[in-house]
């Protein structure tokens, strides 16, 4: 803090902030069984709309947040690496559902094993599929996070995870 | 016609086609030979005694693993054996995976395991009954006559068959790959291909720049 | 994204006509496109805005769920069936467990056939709600999607009622189901059904003679009876055709054959029947539960009630625990839908008598030597029911078509193949027939009413 000015550009994050974490528009990039309790959040029932974040738009030149519901596989990788590339800052990623986080269940040849590999991840929401309440609450998380971020945040590079030793107890394949 | 009666009439219509046949659990099962494949397919669909008018699925198995898959875990043998109840009888044992006369039985010996067995399921809208026909291959021969000819439906499902198996379908016009992309090395479903090889396009150990 | 591309390997035919130029145009959509509710990748050629031809690329949602089949063990399979066709994941458990019994040659009491038919109609009812309202949302109908996802939601706090989860259920079990239908189920359901009702008469209202839908839906995406029986097609889209088969009809399983019921059919095989369709076969399903309730025979919960106190499952886990063995076996578990409670006296009108196949109650687990074994038996990883040698193949019902399973056992605790027919896996090879002279704007309605499902398409 430097005197009057660090107060100002403070007070300017925080209302950039408060903006843009109620007017975030989603990029819905379903692929699987999430999406059924995507739209399940996203109708009337548990109404997203409720926290600002109503609008799917189908652009990713349009959108902020990108959701990722379901499992990627390994021909769909590229296909959103290039939607995230696709999309201006600053932008956020909420992995829905745990084949996103990890790969889930699913530990075989077809299967991305986590999002995280390829584009940086802000929010992950496991569950098979997350219940409504579970996402919005992850949703409400991902808005304190956009409302702490400063103007100026670079984006560190995802770090590579470790790999996992094979114990002799465990299945050997 | 239930299972016993279609695998009468078949036997009786085909007999050189027709190498064994079961109806372990009411599924009447026919093991064909590859040669005989699509006139028997044409009969099956044309023949007002079958009238096969769906071709359900057509899939393949690899045995080369069968009965002899080493058990994953320490336990090998300690599961729960499972006979069938008494009130249920046993009538139609099944005689195991269909085997391929090669070589060696020329020369008399029995004809040895299959490595690949395509299966098809028929069923019969009018006549309401199913039929299996299986057809043994050999590793290093995989290729059958494709019956796209007959069912449009085929075309996907050897696509598949393709794909997982790598086996070749003679005649097919567009057998590529279709569940998964170009770029893969291998067929998933064959025994030998570890369940979690991967083969990513992009990221850490991606090879999109190889290929593209 | 939509992108053109223009095609260079079309010879300039439009070089007689200087003035005009027609060349025909490809048009990539998807594999994330905002039309498609489903990741495929459609190349169209394009003349003018008519298609001429498609060139359709699946596999996009390819998770191995046939060779994850070959680790697991029977019993593990389940879950992975949830997520084939994930809109209507009982039917799946339903045709998967149904499948293995054949293969053991073991049967299951009656009524818990009942249960299987009234919890894959209630599965087929969510996902006919899902394709109407998400194809009429494609058309412009955002009311109806609103509603029917409604109604969905009513009808999947029915589904969690009984199974403990809204979509991946995991309920059947290979010689059973987890547990019996709750108390007070048929009035909770007669409650859901009465809001289903309403909002079918709405959308109904809102649809079936509105211009703008039956514009777009009738005439397009046409198929003549005979091409969708060479596609393999079945299900609701085939009967649109004028084709009567239906599994539950001509080869029936648990109990169809003892309730009444009518298969819908239509006329002239377009989009616009095939909404007709399901609309009807909605009513039907809600036909079949409501028969089934009343025609269930009763369980032994209702013929003798169980002395003792009731215990909730997690209680009976901390009591076997410290060895409280008198507490576990003067009690009864309560059903209770997160944790797999049993309530013994229910086991012998919901579970096999084949005791090698079956999960013994709670009660046994934790109060007996013997019901730990057989558990242990059955659950540890390793082991598991060991079905005897063979193959069968058994179909039921889908929400989309007919639903196979083949599965092959080499006598081992994991299957040796276990393949599934997907039901939409033939639609969709159909596609390129079906768009094919249809302007571009048709493709949508057409792909709504196959009602693509990636889990079920790319396994």
């Amino acid at each position: 803090m430097s005197g009057d000015a660090g107060f100002v550009t403070s007070r300017l994050d925080e209302a950039v902030g408060w903006a843009r974490k109620y007017s975030i528009f989603q990029y819905p990039f379903v692929t699987a069984c999430c999406g059924m309790e995507y739209m399940a959040t996203a109708c009337s029932h548990y109404d997203i709309d409720r926290f600002g974040a109503g609008l799917p738009r189908f652009s990713p030149r349009q959108a902020d947040v990108l959701f990722v519901v379901g499992t990627i596989s390994q021909k769909m990788a590229p296909v959103l690496k290039r939607i995230y590339d696709q999309m201006a800052e600053p932008k956020w990623v909420v992995s829905f559902g745990v084949c996103t986080c990890t790969g889930g269940f699913y530990d075989n040849y077809a299967t991305l094993m986590g999002i995280d590999t390829i584009i940086p991840v802000d929010i992950y929401i496991p569950g098979c599929p997350p219940r409504p309440e579970y996402v919005l609450d992850g949703l409400l998380k991902l808005q304190a996070k956009i409302q702490a971020q400063h103007e100026s945040g670079t984006r560190p590079a995802p770090e590579p995870r470790p790999e996992l030793e094979l114990e002799p107890w465990m299945p050997q394949r | 016609m239930d299972a016993a009666a279609l695998i009468q009439a078949l036997t009786e219509r085909f007999p050189d086609a027709v190498r064994s046949s079961h109806a372990y659990r009411g599924d009447a099962t026919i093991v064909v030979s590859r040669e005989a494949l699509l006139d028997l397919a044409r009969a099956l669909k044309g023949d007002a005694a079958f009238q096969m008018n769906f071709l359900m699925d057509l899939t393949a198995v690899d045995f080369s693993t069968f009965g002899k898959k080493p058990s994953s875990a320490f336990f090998a043998s300690s599961g729960v054996a499972v006979r069938p109840s008494a009130e249920l009888p046993d009538e139609h044992p099944w005689p195991g995976p269909p085997r391929v006369p090669n070589a060696a039985a020329a020369l008399g010996a029995p004809p040895g395991p299959a490595r690949f067995v395509v299966v098809y399921h028929f069923f019969s809208l009018p006549l309401k009954h199913r039929l299996r026909v299986e057809v043994p291959l050999e590793e290093n021969d995989a290729e059958v006559d494709s019956v796209t000819s007959l069912w449009a439906g085929a075309d996907w499902l050897e696509r598949e068959v393709w794909d997982m198996f790598g086996i070749r379908f003679r005649g097919h016009a567009n057998l590529k790959r279709i569940l998964t992309y170009e770029q893969f090395v291998g067929h998933p479903l064959r025994k030998d291909y570890p369940v979690n090889k991967r083969q990513p396009l992009i990221g850490p150990d991606g090879h999109a720049s190889d290929h593209s | 994204m939509p992108r053109t591309i223009p095609d260079n390997s079309v010879p300039a035919a439009a070089a007689a006509s200087d003035a005009l130029e027609t060349r025909d145009m490809l048009l990539n959509v998807g594999p994330a496109h905002p039309a498609m509710h489903g990741i495929i990748r459609i190349v169209a050629r394009l003349d003018g805005e008519q298609i001429v031809d498609a060139d359709v690329d699946i596999g996009y949602l390819h998770r191995g769920f046939e060779k994850m089949s070959e680790t697991v063990d029977y019993n593990g399979v389940i879950p992975y069936t949830d997520r084939l066709n994930y809109v209507s994941p009982l039917i799946n458990n339903v045709g998967y467990c149904m499948a293995v019994e054949k293969l053991l040659g073991i049967s299951v009491p009656e009524r818990c056939h009942y249960i299987r038919v009234i919890v894959s109609e209630i599965s087929r009812l969510t996902d006919h709600l899902t394709c109407v309202g998400a194809s009429a949302m494609e058309l412009g109908a955002f009311t109806v999607f609103l509603y029917m996802i409604k109604a969905r939601e009513y009808l999947w706090e029915l589904v969690e009622s009984v199974t403990g989860a809204r979509l991946t259920v995991s309920y059947c079990r290979v010689g059973g189901v987890k547990a019996d239908l709750p108390e007070g189920f048929a009035e909770q359901c007669a409650k859901a059904f009465e809001e289903t009702r309403r909002v079918l008469a709405e959308s109904d209202a809102l649809l079936t003679r509105n211009r703008i839908f039956v514009d777009r839906m009738s005439g397009t995406g046409k198929i003549s009876a005979e091409e969708a029986v060479s596609y393999g097609i079945t299900g609701p889209f085939l009967r649109a055709s004028g084709v009567p088969y239906d599994v539950r009809k001509d080869c029936p399983y648990a109990s169809y054959d003892r309730l009444e019921f009518d298969v819908p059919v239509g006329t002239r095989g377009d989009n616009f029947d095939r909404y007709l369709v399901r609309m009807e076969e909605m009513q039907q399903s809600m036909r079949i539960v409501e028969q089934a309730l009343r025609d269930m025979p009763p369980g032994p919960f209702q013929a003798s009630p169980q002395t003792g106190r009731s215990l909730p499952a997690s209680e009976m886990v901390d009591q076997g625990k410290v060895g409280n063995i008198p507490a576990i076996r003067d009690a009864c578990a309560v059903t209770d839908p997160t944790l797999d409670g049993s309530a013994k006296p229910l086991h012998v009108s919901i579970a096999t008598a084949e005791k090698r196949v079956f999960l013994p109650p709670k009660e046994d687990t934790y109060g007996n030597i013997e019901g730990l074994m057989q558990h242990f038996k059955l659950v540890m990883y390793g082991h598991g029911a060991r079905p005897p040698k063979g193959e069968v193949y058994f179909a039921v019902e889908g929400a989309n078509g007919e639903l196979g399973f083949y599965v092959v056992s080499d006598g081992g605790n994991t299957p040796y193949r276990v393949r599934v027919r997907p039901p939409c896996f033939a639609i969709m090879s159909a596609l390129p027939k079906l768009v094919v002279g249809d302007m571009m704007a048709d493709l949508t309605p057409t792909f709504g009413s196959i009602n693509m499902i990636g889990g079920e398409l790319d396994r």
